[in-house]
């Protein structure tokens, strides 16, 4: 499938421990929905200057409880916006998990990974193969199976549901 | 069968695909599926996108305008319009706003929408509040609830689940916030990831079900997944004072499978403040004595209930709020707000130098009404106080119940009501 969520090969950025959505992206400017407008203050005040460094294509990787805190896709939305292909943490926090699945950015659970992971040099994240790779050494993440591995392999939970309901359409045609 | 927990059990009766045990994964139709100002427009987007024409389940779907409502700019406006828009086209009977409805959390239960057994998928974090109610409130992005709405459920991983075993009676000034602050640092931010944390024992019976609010709501701040309190006597009592049918309580099996347990005996606690970044920092009040608040924020989809205004005001009452200090009191509905009103409890707030502001999350999540300047300190009923969350990311906010607010209001630092000098 041409939308398949697969090979990430880009930089390393480093976050801490608990990074939560508030800090990802700030309450106030949730009215926002434009990509763009809110990648302009994704982490802006945990990590100034983050948006500058990142490039197309580069990989956050994070300590535990990453994502915790409020439900808002906003904060998926921006890291997209500037550039996050993938993510490599200790532990994510279950609905910042699922938002980054839906919106096709794979979300890579591995401490070993998290922990070796080395700044600003180039790593590569293998969905598919299910490895981290970087300067030679290889990581086993927790595979993303079952809907997950379902819904990356789409590209997304929106294009997913909309094959389903495609196909559902065609269903009911047919015996209509 | 195999012993169930009351999540077990509650998503069994919901699934229509998959084995309901911890662990596995189940497609879940929801009784209800909530959105808000800040996830619903996003979700519209996705579930255009995703080509449905309709929700597969309109009677099922409640609209709230919460967050930035009433609208405090263009943007938010342009939000809640979406909201207001998709209610309408698809003529949904479920749309709250201002005026005529309140937090959603708080709104779901004045409505009558939940109770014994069901389940709410909610496009916001603090879902898990529906447990209060031995109901299940599971929280979602944006994106799973286009899907909810289109197809009319959701797949989900079933998760495992820590007892929280109640006893012993609370004292005087401690509250549901107290209880939960104190698991959360008991257990840590992340304490109950990948779980639902399950209240019950004979301590129940000492919370009301506002308490019992306050404790679900904060589940998420634990990292779980969503929260059951036992269904009894008073959420029985509740759920006819709310109108609907009479059913019976979800109980879990005397052996099921427990991740780990916990006991809380009441009696032995005492009012617990969070301090800032982490919900998870609770100390006892004596031990910020001396601690300066530069604002008192009394409100949110947990805290801003009759019990809590009831508490504001048996504080406020013939005192002042501290010359230094201004205290915004956020009523969670309209109708708490009028009841608040028609109890004089509003009056005597706004007598002691309290601005009362329509129901609206408001400043809670640092949209607005009540945003805090760099440097500035606040001591709040909210549910986060992570860097920046009220505003400035060099602001700072201490979480405690309204108890603890409202004599922090007094001194102009952080006290408890005890503390404070008899009113003449
Ligand atoms: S009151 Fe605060 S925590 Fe509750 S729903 Fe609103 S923003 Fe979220």
């Amino acid at each position: 499938m041409t939308n398949a969520v697969d090979v990430v090969r880009g930089r390393v950025h480093r976050l801490g421990d608990d990074v939560d959505t508030d800090a990802i992206l700030p309450g106030r400017y949730l009215a926002l929905r434009d990509p763009a407008a809110l990648g302009a203050h994704c982490l802006e005040s945990l990590a100034p200057g983050f948006r500058g460094r990142v490039r197309e294509g580069d990989i956050l990787v994070a300590g535990r409880n990453f994502g915790n805190g409020s439900s808002r896709e906003h904060a998926v939305i921006a890291l997209k916006a500037v550039g996050i292909r993938a993510i490599v943490v200790v532990s994510a926090a279950r609905i910042f998990f699922r938002n980054a699945i839906n919106l096709g950015l794979p979300v890579m659970v591995s401490p070993e990974a998290a922990a070796g992971l080395l700044d600003s040099e180039t790593a590569t994240v293998s969905v598919v193969a299910n490895t981290i790779e970087q300067n030679g050494t290889i990581w086993r993440p927790k595979r993303l199976d079952g809907e997950v591995a379902a819904i990356l392999a789409c590209g997304g939970l929106m294009q997913r549901t909309r094959e389903l309901l495609a196909a559902q359409e065609g269903e009911d045609a047919e015996n209509g | 069968m195999s012993p169930r927990t009351i999540a077990e059990k509650i998503i069994a009766t919901h699934a229509i695909e998959g084995f309901v045990a911890a662990g596995g994964i189940a497609t879940v139709t929801p009784d209800i599926l909530m959105l808000n100002d800040v996830s619903g427009p996003l979700a519209f987007e996705q579930f255009d996108a995703m080509g449905a024409k309709a929700p597969a389940e309109p009677a099922r779907v409640v609209l709230i305008a919460d967050h930035f409502a009433p609208a405090s700019n263009i943007d938010s406006a342009t939000a809640i319009g979406a909201l207001r828009g998709f209610a309408r086209k698809h003529g949904l009977a479920h749309f709250h706003e201002p005026g005529r409805g309140g937090i959603e959390h708080t709104l779901l239960d004045e409505l009558g929408l939940v109770g014994h057994g069901s389940i709410v998928f909610g496009a916001d974090s603090h879902t898990c509040t529906a447990g209060a109610f031995n109901a299940l409130g599971i929280g979602f992005g944006s994106t799973d609830l286009a899907a909810a709405l289109a197809t009319g459920r959701l797949w989900l991983r079933v998760p495992e689940t820590i007892r929280v075993e109640l006893t012993g009676e609370p004292g005087r000034y401690v509250t549901g916030k107290d209880v939960i602050l104190h698991v959360i640092r008991q257990i840590g931010v992340d304490g109950a990831a990948d779980a639902a944390l399950e209240f019950g024992g004979p301590g129940l019976a000492g919370l009301g079900m506002d308490a019992r609010m306050a404790i679900a709501n904060m589940a998420v701040e634990a990292g779980a997944d969503t929260c059951a309190f036992e269904g009894d006597a008073a959420s029985t009592a509740h759920m006819a004072h709310r109108g609907r049918a009479a059913c019976a309580p979800v109980l879990p099996d005397a052996d099921a499978v427990y991740r780990a347990r916990l006991e809380i005996n009441l009696s032995g606690l005492s009012p617990i403040v969070a301090c800032p970044p982490s919900p998870g920092a609770g100390v006892t009040v004596a031990e910020l004595r001396g601690q300066r608040v530069d604002q008192v924020y009394v409100g949110n989809c947990a805290n801003g209930t009759m019990t809590d205004l009831r508490q504001v005001a048996e504080v406020l009452r013939g005192r002042r709020i501290g010359e230094h200090v201004r205290m915004i009191v956020v009523p969670a509905t309209q109708r708490i707000w009028r009841e608040a009103l028609a109890e004089g409890l509003l009056d005597i707030i706004a007598a002691a130098g309290a601005a009362i502001s329509t129901p609206t999350c408001g400043a809670c999540f640092g949209g607005h009404m009540g945003i805090l300047a760099a440097g500035e300190i606040a001591i709040a009923t909210t549910n986060r106080n992570f860097r920046g969350r009220m505003g400035h990311p060099d602001s700072q906010v201490f979480l405690a119940s309204a108890w603890v607010a409202a004599a922090s209001a007094v001194a102009g630092e952080i006290v408890s009501p005890e503390s404070l000098e008899a009113v003449p």
